[in-house]
């Protein structure tokens, strides 16, 4: 791979988008737009993760990366091989000892800690996009904190059904300012993202957008006083290390109903096992 | 006992093996060379340098061989390789008036200075299968129809000029009374007034680029063009096709199209004058659409532009249709339809993008799954619980 860069990305393009991560910090859950490069892998499985974590990443980086909360998933094994090539940096499925952690769909259930760096790819970065398909409209909608289309959203779901019918992408205030999307992941990581000792960034690459929640700010899930958020719970605990409280993959066993529960965080499990 | 699923890197390895053998097919089957893709397959080629923003016929015929012929992923291949190039500036607008003709045709006017060429065309074929090619018994490029007394206005490749008014002029003697140039069609129409006139942008405002600044909106129309040039020609061949049908009408003529070489000019900063660098095939329309006029505008005729790398007509077409569609607001038509909706065009032709999101669902999603699995039983026991 010596014919390109360390990361693959060249210089320039990774002092734009470092920019732009400086401005996303500074405006915590504002989408800034970015001159996204077209990435060898396609657009959807990560590009926008990849051109964050290519443009952070040195070579004194141990790098972890999860899709599912796994990391021997398919995209997972793919994006971590990129990485060795490009860049040679040391990699690890341990939550606890990578600094930086490029991650699909979750959030570690090892707590993070200051100095970790974790990158979430993210498919449709606007929050409001199912509510206002334009963004020329949706950009207006931020700018004045014109938030009240989601509140009516949320609230036609409990009047409706009782509950707030997302399970996962659960819209999120950041700071007091902006709604933001915290990527698909399930409503069970939300409360991880509130006041979180690591530096978050997120990356779209196919809408070009750059955001971030920098280290212990406030990320509130929208509620009600009287239909305050929950998360998901399941009666089982892993079938593997014995675990609660933690987000589960429901696997089937048979073709008969069978079931089981194991952790969803691979690394999790594998050390409770182990200890 | 259950054991968690392992071996991704394995699997990925063997599925990448297994590409590689269905890729070549059967050994036995002689190889492709990229010449013969680039000469045999030369539309092909043409396709992938457009919608991969990449002039390079030899790297396009590698990435459609690389790609098993699966021109998107080939279209793919050319960008991801193009995005890793060094921007050296931007070229002087090509003068497609100085165009070494291949082709052009005219719908507006039954003869127009300079002559109707066909050229190489698939138009007035008959399509019927040509059994001679299974075994290329055939030497040589002759064409059925040519050979055909019935060829009709086929014109043979070596630059026959065929006018439908039965003309047949030699493209020299013709060539040298006009200066060399074969004037545009739609300048004809300039000069009377009768269609809007056109002004070249300042040499000095930068040409935007999609490719390295994110779009905004409302976009420039250069870079509207680029994003049709670049974008995917079944979607925008649809979206000008709804334009005839009557979705965002916009009374369209071919005024013009021609194909054929025309020369790059750089020019470098520390030279002060342009050079000569390169010469590239295009093929340019340019549609003329009828307009009403307003309380401020004269009745005349409007403008709808493409221009596309290489031989390829039908891209060239649906992109000036709409072109003109997108141009709308700027002519005070209500936008009401698909094709004048700027974010709705530009935010979905390309599809490299729509390709890989619309893929991206084969990714595992099973937590966000698991997430709607414990919603949905929820909210079902909750319904079950009320009924009874």
């Amino acid at each position: 791979m010596s014919a390109y860069n360390f990361a693959f990305l060249d210089e320039q393009t990774k002092r734009m988008i470092r920019r732009a991560i400086l401005k996303a910090v500074a405006i915590p859950g504002y989408q800034v737009p970015f001159g996204s490069r077209e990435m060898p892998l396609s657009y959807g499985w990560g590009t926008g993760g990849v051109q964050v974590t290519a443009s952070v990443i040195g070579p004194d980086d141990v790098l972890k990366v999860i899709d599912q909360g796994a990391d021997d998933t398919t995209n997972a094994v793919s994006i971590r091989r990129f990485f060795e090539k490009t860049t040679g940096v040391r990699t690890t499925t341990r939550t606890d000892q990578a600094t930086l952690i490029q991650t699909r769909h979750r959030i570690p259930e090892t707590p993070l800690a200051e100095g970790q760096i974790v990158v979430f790819q993210v498919p449709i970065p606007e929050p409001l996009r199912w509510l206002e398909p334009r963004e020329t409209e949706t950009r207006k909608m931020h700018a004045l904190e014109e938030y009240g289309v989601m509140h009516v959203r949320l609230y036609e779901d409990i009047t409706r059904h009782g509950h707030v019918e997302t399970a996962y992408d659960y819209p999120v205030l950041v700071n007091g300012r902006y709604i933001m999307r915290p990527s698909p992941i399930p409503k069970f990581d939300n409360p991880k993202l509130d006041r979180n000792p690591a530096l978050l960034l997120f990356g779209a690459g196919r809408e070009k957008r750059i955001y971030a929640v920098p280290p212990f700010t406030s990320v509130r899930s929208l509620d009600f006083e009287d239909h305050p958020f929950t998360i998901e719970r399941w009666d089982q605990t892993c079938a593997l290390c014995g675990a609660a409280d933690v987000f589960m993959d429901e696997i089937v066993v048979d073709d008969k109903g069978g079931r089981m529960f194991v952790c969803s965080d691979t690394d999790f499990c594998e050390r409770r096992r182990g200890r | 006992m259950y054991v968690a699923v392992k071996g991704g890197e394995r699997a990925i390895a063997s599925a990448h093996r297994l590409l590689a053998e269905d890729r070549r097919g059967d050994p036995s089957v002689p190889e492709l060379s990229l010449d013969q893709i680039d000469q045999q397959l030369a539309l092909a080629v043409d396709r992938v340098m457009i919608e991969g923003s990449l002039y390079d016929r030899e790297l396009a015929a590698l990435a459609i061989k690389q790609a098993r012929g699966d021109l998107i992923e080939a279209i793919f291949l050319a960008r991801a390789y193009r995005t890793t190039l060094p921007r050296f500036g931007a070229t002087r607008p090509i003068d497609t008036g100085a165009m070494t003709i291949r082709r052009r045709v005219s719908a507006t006017f039954k003869d127009v200075p300079g002559g109707q060429i066909l050229g190489a065309t698939f138009d007035y074929t008959h399509r019927l299968l040509d059994f001679d090619l299974i075994g290329g018994q055939r030497d040589g490029a002759t064409s059925p129809d040519a050979a055909a007394p019935d060829g009709g206005v086929g014109a043979a490749r070596d630059g026959d000029v065929a006018a439908p008014g039965g003309d047949l002029a030699a493209p020299g003697g013709d060539l040298a009374a006009l200066g060399g140039r074969l004037p545009r069609v739609i300048d004809i129409l300039d000069r009377d007034g009768l269609i809007e006139p056109e002004e070249p942008d300042s040499d000095r405002r930068s040409v935007g680029d999609l490719t390295r600044e994110p779009l905004d909106f409302p976009a420039g129309r250069d870079v509207r063009l680029q994003s049709l040039a670049r974008a995917d020609e079944g979607f925008v061949l649809a979206l000008g096709y709804a334009t005839q049908r009557g979705y965002g009408r916009n009374h369209p003529f071919a005024g013009e199209i021609r194909v054929g070489e025309v020369e790059l000019e750089l020019e470098p900063e520390e030279l002060g004058f342009p050079i000569t660098i390169g010469e590239i095939t295009v093929t340019e329309c340019q549609m003329v659409n009828q307009f009403k006029g307003s309380a401020t505008a004269p009745p005349q005729f409007t403008r709808g532009y493409g221009l596309v790398f290489g031989h390829a007509e039908r891209k060239a077409m649906t992109m000036a249709l709409v072109d003109r569609a997108l141009r709308c607001r700027e002519l005070g038509e209500p936008p009401a339809s698909p094709a004048q909706d700027e974010e709705f065009v530009l935010y979905h032709g390309d599809n490299v993008e729509a390709s890989g999101f619309v893929q991206h669902l084969k990714l595992p999603h099973h937590v966000d799954f698991q997430s709607e699995l414990v919603l949905i039983r929820t909210l079902r026991a909750e319904a079950e619980a009320r009924a009874r």
